[in-house]
Parts: structure tokens; sequence; C-alpha cells
């Protein structure tokens, strides 16, 4: 090549060769179809899908964020619900509890109040029966009395009085709680 | 031959040989390999096949989550979709310029960097002809759409007549605004990426064989030193074309985007 020096001081690097021109833009153009055919939609289609998987992740996120936003009220919601319930229920039983005692207290109290009411009437009748059989055996007592006063002497007027003074005495024993 | 005898006067201890000829453009005008086709045309034919084949296994699956592949294309085209075609031209109009920025991008990109991939060496677009057939539909492309939009006299006036200028001085304004964006923009845009690519390829052909003649063809102690700073610049130029033709590429589609941003814009 560099023999070929006369050659070269005639070249001009500057004139192109109209082949090499005509060649380069050729070549450009039918890469320039084939790139823009095969290339560049492939390209884009990758782009707008990872848009468009960006963009739906992200509403998908808004949208599960907003459910649980929601249902995170909602259980509170129950939860302040259940609580106030919950203090209601057991308002409700402390009154009631209250209640219950009462009407225990008050039934026993009527229970003792009957229980000593019936030990009175019970006393009461068993005392009326006693005056009452008494009352039938005075009577006997008496009429026995009058026999054995009759029966004895009556000389001794000092014996008489002890025979009287006996029989008080005897009766007296045989029937107390005489008022 | 000028030049090379006095690269033969700055190494005087060269012992023998005809003296070191310097690369000049002969060494970008390679020899066809079989008829008519050249190295470059079966590189450029080759660059649109690979970037079709691995753009295309990137994007074949378009997953929603991507795997390593596709998460490299999509940072590829997401950077061109989004920091040069949404960030010029607008949301509004973007989306159908992004296959044509997209290419351009990658099409560039990968011309530029056969220059420093091994075996291949060599920039594509250090060939004028290729830069200019990029800049030619650039510039189809910017005016097209500003005449689809405006139509043909509209869209003349759109880009001679800046907003809020008005009376004689449109006399002077006008053929100038013409020049600047109808006739120079393309120019500019072609020369920029050759100038550059061809710039940087003679830079490392420079290198490679100077330090190659000053330590095998010309060897001295003195020269020795010289020839290894020389491959030590090689390397040095090397990683400094890396970022060269990334950025050539990165600014044909950024300066494409910004005219076609002003075509399809309603007002200045």
């Amino acid at each position: 090549m560099r023999e070929s020096i006369q050659a070269a001081e005639e070249l001009n690097p500057l004139i192109p060769h109209v082949s090499e021109i005509i060649l380069g833009a050729a070549v450009f153009l039918v890469l320039l179809l084939a790139i823009r055919k095969f290339v560049v939609p492939n390209f884009e289609r990758a782009f707008a899908e990872r848009t468009k998987a960006i963009e739906g992740g992200i509403s998908a996120a808004e949208t599960k964020q907003a459910e649980a936003d929601a249902r995170l009220a909602e259980l509170e919601k129950q939860l302040g619900d259940a609580r106030h319930e919950a203090a209601r229920i057991r308002e409700e039983a402390r009154e009631q509890g209250a209640r219950i005692i009462a009407e225990m207290r008050e039934q026993a109290q009527a229970e003792a109040t009957r229980i000593v009411d019936h030990g009175k009437a019970q006393i009461e009748a068993e005392r009326q029966q006693a005056v009452t059989s008494l009352r039938a055996e005075v009577g006997t007592l008496a009429t026995s009395l009058a026999g054995r006063i009759v029966g004895e002497s009556l000389e001794d007027e000092a014996r008489q009085r002890r025979v009287v003074d006996r029989f008080l005495t005897d009766l007296e024993a045989g029937t107390p709680g005489r008022n | 031959m000028i030049a090379g005898n006095l690269a033969a006067a700055l190494v005087p201890m060269a012992s023998s040989g005809g003296g070191f000829t310097p690369p000049g453009p002969a060494d970008f005008d390679l020899p066809p390999i079989v008829g008519g086709i050249t190295k470059p045309m079966v590189m450029i034919v080759l660059s649109a096949v690979l970037i079709f084949a691995v753009t295309y296994a990137m994007s074949r699956k378009a997953e929603l989550v991507p795997g390593r592949l596709q998460y490299a294309g999509e940072w590829a085209y997401g950077g061109v979709r989004n920091g040069i075609a949404r960030e010029i031209i607008g949301t509004e109009h973007y989306l159908r310029f992004v296959p044509y920025l997209f290419t351009l991008f990658a099409f560039v990109l990968v011309n530029n960097y056969f220059g420093l991939i091994p075996l291949i060496q060599f920039p594509t677009f250090s060939h004028s002809g290729y830069a200019y057939g990029l800049a030619a539909l650039s510039w189809l492309l910017y005016n097209g759409v500003g005449i689809g939009k405006h139509g043909f006299l509209g869209y003349l006036k759109h880009t001679c007549v800046p907003a809020g200028v008005h009376g004689p001085v449109l006399l002077l304004i006008a053929p100038l605004e013409f020049l600047s964006n109808i006739l120079v923009r393309p120019v500019t845009l072609a020369l920029r990426l050759f100038a550059n690519m061809f710039a940087g390829h003679l830079l490392l052909i420079l290198f490679a064989l100077g330090g190659e003649y000053l330590l095998l063809e010309a060897f001295s102690p003195i020269n020795a030193v010289g020839g290894v700073l020389a491959w030590v610049m090689f390397f040095g130029v090397s990683l400094l074309e890396l970022l060269v033709m990334f950025l050539q590429a990165y600014v044909f589609t950024l300066l494409t985007a910004m005219y076609v941003s002003g075509a399809v814009a309603d007002e200045h």
C-alpha cells in the first residue's frame, strides 16, 4: 500500500465513492426496517406491559389496603359493640344478683317469721289444750279431794288444813305454768 | 514523498532502508477482497447483520422481568428512546422517531468500534461515503418531517424566518438561516463523523507503524525508547478512540434528534 504513495497523493478522502454512499444508505435502511418491524415492537411491548403491571400492582394494592382498612374499622366497631354489650350484661347481672339476694333475704325473713309464728301458735295451742285438760281434771280432782276430805275424820281442823295444803301443793306440781 | 523524507530526516540514526513512510490517505484505500467488494463494504453489511441479530435476540422474549440479555438491550434501547428521543423531541412526537434514532445510534456505534476490534480494526466511517449516506438520510428525514407538518412553503418559512424577526433585517437573516439549517447541517453532520474516524485511525496507524519502524527497522538505543513510547501512545490513543467512537455515535444521533425536533416544533 505504502508503495503506492504516488496514487495516495492523488487520493482525496473527502471525495467519496458513490457506491459507498448508496451501499451505506441502503444497508442502513434495510437495518432500520428490520429493527422497526422486529425489534422495536418487542421492546415497546415489554415497556408497556411492565408499566401496566406496575400500575395494576399499585391499584390492586390500593384496593387491598382499602379493603383491609374497611375490615379493620368493622372489626373495631364489632369489638366496641361487644365491649359495650359485655358491660351491659355485667351491669344487668349485678342488678339481678342484688335483686335475687334481696328477694332471698325477704323470703328467709318471711320464712323465719312464719316459723316463729307457727311455733308460737303451737305453743299457744298446746297451752290451751293443757288448760282445757287441766280444767277437765280439776273437777275430778276436786271430787276426789272432796271424797277424801269427806272420808277423813274431820275432828282435827289442823289435819284438814294439811290435807288441803297438800292437795294444793300436788295441784301446783301437777299443773304448772298457770299465770 | 516530502513527508517521507521529513520523517527520515527526523530519524537520523536510521541505518538502512528507504526511511520511514508515514501513513496517509492511501492506507485507507484498501484493495478489493474479491471483485469490486472492499473491506468496508463487508464490514457495513456485517454490522447490520450483527446489530439485527443481537437486538432481536435481546428483544425476542420481551418478558416482564427481563433476563440479563433483555436487560442490556432495554438499557441501550431505553437510553436512546428516553435519553435522546424523548428528551429532545418531546413526549408528543418522539415515539415514531425512536426506531430511526436507535438504529442510527447502533449502526454508527458498531461501525466505529470496528476500528478497535482486533482483526477488523478499521472504522467504516473513515470512508467518507458512508458518512455522507447517513447524513443524507438524516437530512431527508428532518426536512421530510418538516414539510409533512408545515407544507413546503410553510416549512421554508419555519426554517428560515426566526420567530420575532420582522422587516428588512430578514433579507440578511433568512438566507443565513437557510444556509445554516438546510445546506450546512448535513455537511457538518457527515464531516464530523468522517473526520473523527479518519483522524483517529490515522493516528493509530502512525503510532503503530512508527513504533514498529523505530524498534525493528531502525534499531538503536534512542530509537528503541522512541519506539516504545510510540507504542505506549498507541495504547493511549486507543483508549481515547474508545471514547471518541462512542461520542461520535451519540452526537450524530443527538443532532439528528435536534434537527427533527426543530422541524416538528410548532414555533421556534
